[in-house]
């Protein structure tokens, strides 16, 4: 099968979770959606593995996954230290870096 | 690839959902939904070991976390929808859109020549294959994944430290401050009293009955009083003083019938 629906796919998934990062003001949704947008580039990295026929794509998609994980611990982090301080996890409230 | 179409119109509207939804515990689900979709589009392109990892560390780890820090700040912290910056949401779907319209039209242009497909490579199995380009090409990039790990996994236990700035009280200080409550403010010392046990309610929303009939609001918990879903039991109540009268009636129509 031709890998440009995979890729379309990929784009479309990837516009979403930019639209969701900039629209949404939930710190938690505001990750969800950047987790999106790295599952989409790894879908993107998939099929160009298939397209090319050496699994370099595939070894990148793994890094990305390893990277996303790493990403994901630390920001939760942060989010509850944010919260723990504010009493809130939206966006907004976090304005001023130091009160 | 019927799979695919099946998929990914399916993968779009839950992505959508995900953006739209303004319970952060319904974005989380249609998230998973995506990612296990995503995995069985890994499984229909050749990369079984994908697949499997997608699965374990996205829906299992990843997902698991975004719940638990969820649950923990509060599930029904709901955006508001104010906005406070004017425009900005309908700027950013106008990006969005220009984005994707970028994207597909630079898509279309290109041409992919023939699908290699991933058939001689994955002569000797996907994980073999993979393995042998971890641990060969990027064998550095691998081992500096152990440091960035252990870099995440160390900066998430210090912001989630907490210092305790206060000594923690001990057995004998609870009991002075007890004391010293008694003493000052006349509070009950003992434990606060158990719900009510009645015959036909024991739950924990049940609220004990002081002697003179009135709900002792002592033995509910203060959550579910802010709540307001203490039980009334004021039917309860009017039942309680059904009985005592068929009794009374009872008893006197036994001391007429012994004179």
């Amino acid at each position: 099968m031709s890998p440009t629906p995979f890729l379309v796919l990929s784009a479309l998934l990837f516009s979403i979770g930019t639209v969701g990062v900039l629209v949404r003001r939930n710190a938690i949704v505001v990750f969800m959606c950047v987790e999106l947008m790295l599952n989409a580039s790894n879908l993107a990295f998939v099929t160009f593995a298939r397209t090319t026929g050496n699994l370099d794509g595939q070894v990148a998609a793994f890094f990305v996954m390893v990277v996303a994980a790493a990403e994901v611990v630390v920001g939760l982090a942060i989010i509850m230290t944010i919260f723990r301080t504010r009493r809130s996890a939206s966006v907004d409230d976090a304005s001023l870096l130091k009160y | 690839m019927i799979i695919f179409w099946i998929l990914a119109p399916l993968m779009v509207v839950c992505a959508l959902g995900m953006v739209i939804s303004r319970k952060a515990v319904h974005s989380a689900l249609l998230l998973a939904v995506v990612m296990v979709s995503l995995a069985v589009l890994y499984a229909a392109q050749q990369a079984p070991f994908l697949f499997a990892v997608q699965i374990i560390v996205y829906t299992g780890a990843v997902l698991m976390l975004f719940l638990f820090v969820l649950m923990l700040v509060g599930v029904d912290a709901s955006d508001s929808l104010v906005e406070t910056l004017r425009g900005q949401r309908l700027v950013a779907i106008l990006i969005g859109l220009v984005f994707v319209v970028l994207i597909v039209l630079g898509l279309a242009q290109t041409t992919v020549g023939t699908v290699v497909g991933l058939n001689n490579a994955n002569l000797d199995g996907n994980v073999p294959g993979v393995a042998a380009l971890l641990f060969s090409t990027y064998v550095f990039a691998f081992e500096v994944t152990s440091a960035l790990l252990i870099t995440a996994a160390l900066g998430a236990m210090v912001l989630a430290h907490r210092e305790r700035l206060t000594p923690k009280p001990s057995q004998r200080d609870v009991v002075r401050q007890r004391m010293r409550d008694y003493a000052d403010r006349g509070l009950h010392p003992g434990p606060l009293p158990a719900p009510g046990t009645f015959a036909r309610h024991n739950s924990v929303d049940t609220p004990a009955l002081l002697p003179d009939g009135t709900p002792s609001q002592l033995s509910i918990s203060r959550v579910m009083r802010s709540r307001g879903t203490v039980r009334d039991i004021a039917g309860d109540r009017s039942a309680i003083a059904e009985v005592e009268a068929e009794t009374q009636a009872q008893t006197q129509a036994l001391e007429r019938s012994e004179r």
